[in-house]
């Protein structure tokens, strides 16, 4: 799947995907790295496209869970599940994003 | 053994407080590379557990204790855990902790990491109930069935979870504060306008400006509490009443110690007590806020899970990179609705409503000095809040010493959205 052009997402920014269920956040990092996770954070509703990215972690906006951006695993509390992190590639600067076929770990009260 | 003859490098390192910061330490030791030995005293009996819940999930009984723990699932910090026992006093010059069963633990270093305990008043009648501790939650939470009549005393953070949280019970909810609307002495009156409509419609009666005389109960040691008094001599009945009203660091241990103590223990900007070779981190620490120019304690969950890496990374000697702190951060649940602030309020900053109302329940509102924006509030609005949370990590006036390899990371960055 395209996202958008490599172009698009400015180093240290991150773009929240709505067009897949569930959302997706592509992140471009300081470094120039490129990586996609759910965008919903396993603990409570909160979009981690908004987030703090530091190196390949980003702290979510709420109550401040990391998440790697890798793997999806949980760096740091309060979250306990990982979330999915998708495969990307970049190619003629173009995002491509192949999802996960993993089941996604939601928080409580969200629903596909 | 004199203070100059500290052991170089560190090959051990005691932390007092088995909680938040206590944990961040740990983690923090192992990450920086840290192979010693590190002992961890904790006062109670639980592995590390997370504070925040026991006055909103837990509290409603939508999360249990297994939701709680610090510990990731695969954590193996290899340390040597003595939980349930209280430090009662420390040795600087040797770095011995002396637990109150007469054990001692002695290291190259040590954290103190004890945290606030909730302020209370002695001789208090059954039904009385302060919220710290997973114990705390598991007693309070037993009491609140549907129809009890709660009185909550203090209209802060917790008092208003509490009172949040019950309401959604079925309890019915009495909020006394001291103060005008709930939080507006710290975030001003929007802020307080704003909270005291969600809780209102909510269902929780707030009552402002009013001080409690005393705690009434049926006579008797362990006399069931039966509500509370005003100075005006106006008495609100209650089943349950839970005190809000604030805490205190926990350094009652330290007190011949001679380290020095303020609010909170007196640290440096990266931790350090007056004592070679200890650290104090968390809650129960001032560190020194050049911003400020004074020492200044925090009691929010991010500070106290941040500031170990830098603590550490000090204790270690290792010249690691100062990171500039991000601006402290505070987020509340109430009721549904997630308030959450950033920054720094000194006093006499300009507030500026930048989007929301009160009545709507979703105000941003911004804190400035001068043109400068130091502070923010966010009730329902987590996108704006994290936009000028970023904004916010350069403070207009120059931070020496930490800050003196940070400034790049420091340098103001643009929100990620656009800010109307
Ligand atoms: C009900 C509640 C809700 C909260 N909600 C929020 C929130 O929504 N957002 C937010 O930002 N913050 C919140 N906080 C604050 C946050 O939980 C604290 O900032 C955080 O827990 C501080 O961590 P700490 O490790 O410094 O101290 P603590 O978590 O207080 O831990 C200190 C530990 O040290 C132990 N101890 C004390 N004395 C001794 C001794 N002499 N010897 C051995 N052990 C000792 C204590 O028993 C305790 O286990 C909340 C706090 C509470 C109580
Ligand atoms: S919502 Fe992400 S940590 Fe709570």
């Amino acid at each position: 799947m395209r996202i958008c052009a490599l172009a698009d997402i400015a180093r240290g920014d991150a773009l929240r995907v709505d067009t897949v269920s569930p959302p997706i956040a592509v992140f471009h990092t300081e470094d120039g790295e490129v990586f996609a996770i759910d965008d919903t954070c396993s603990h409570q509703d909160a979009s981690l496209a908004d987030g703090w990215v530091e190196g390949c972690e980003v702290e979510c906006p709420l109550h401040a869970s990391k998440f790697d951006l890798r793997t999806g695993l949980v760096d740091a509390p309060p979250a306990k599940r990982p979330i999915r992190a998708h495969t990307v590639t970049v190619s003629d600067g173009d995002i491509f994003v192949t999802l996960s076929t993993a089941d996604p770990n939601l928080p409580p009260g969200v629903t596909l | 053994m004199s203070l100059s003859s500290l052991p170089e490098p560190v090959r051990s390192v005691t932390i007092v407080g088995a909680s938040l910061a206590g944990h961040a330490s740990a983690r923090a030791l192992r990450d920086l590379g840290f192979t010693g030995r590190i002992t961890i005293v904790g006062g109670e009996e639980h592995r590390p557990y997370d504070r925040p819940p026991l006055s909103k999930d837990f509290l409603a009984g939508t999360a249990v204790a297994s939701d709680l723990w610090l510990e990731g699932e695969n954590e193996d910090l290899d340390a040597d855990w003595r939980l349930g026992a209280m430090a009662a006093s420390l040795d600087p010059a040797t770095r011995t902790v002396m637990l109150a069963d007469g054990r001692t633990v002695t290291s190259d270093a040590v954290v103190i990491s004890t945290g606030s305990f909730a302020k209370t008043f002695p001789q208090l009648p059954a039904g009385v109930h302060t919220l710290r501790t997973l114990d705390d939650a598991i007693g309070l939470r037993a009491e609140l069935t549907p129809g009890t009549r709660l009185v909550v005393v203090g209209s802060g953070f917790i008092g208003l979870e509490v009172a949040a949280t019950a309401r959604g019970l079925g309890v019915d909810v009495t909020v006394l504060g001291t103060t005008g609307n709930p939080l507006s002495r710290a975030f001003g009156t929007a802020v307080g306008e704003a909270v005291q409509g969600i809780q209102e419609r909510h269902g929780v009666r707030i009552r402002n400006n009013t001080r409690v005389e005393a705690v009434l109960g049926q006579g008797g040691t362990g006399g069931r509490v039966t509500g509370v008094r005003l100075i005006s001599g106006e008495i609100i009945d209650a089943d349950v009443v839970v005190l809000g009203i604030g805490s205190i660091a926990a350094t009652d241990w330290l007190e011949d110690s001679g380290i020095e103590l303020g609010s909170g223990v007196v640290c440096s900007e990266v931790g350090e007590t007056s004592a070679p070779g200890i650290f104090a981190v968390g809650d129960c620490s001032a560190w020194f806020d050049p911003v400020r120019g004074t020492h200044h304690r925090i009691e929010h969950w991010s500070d106290s899970r941040d500031r170990p890496a830098i603590a550490m990374a000090a204790l270690l000697s290792i010249d690691a990179p100062a990171k500039a702190l991000r601006p402290s951060y505070l987020w509340s649940d109430q009721a549904g609705s997630r308030i959450q602030f950033a920054g720094r309020l000194l006093g006499g900053e300009t507030v500026d409503v930048e989007a929301g109302t009160a009545e709507g329940g979703d105000l941003l509102v911004v804190y400035r000095r001068g043109d400068e924006p130091v502070a923010v509030v966010g009730i329902n609005q987590p996108k704006l809040v994290a936009a000028w949370r970023k904004r916010l990590t350069a403070p207009a006036i120059a931070r020496p010493a930490i800050a003196r390899s940070a400034t790049s990371a420091s340098e103001p960055s643009e929100p990620a959205v656009s800010i109307a």
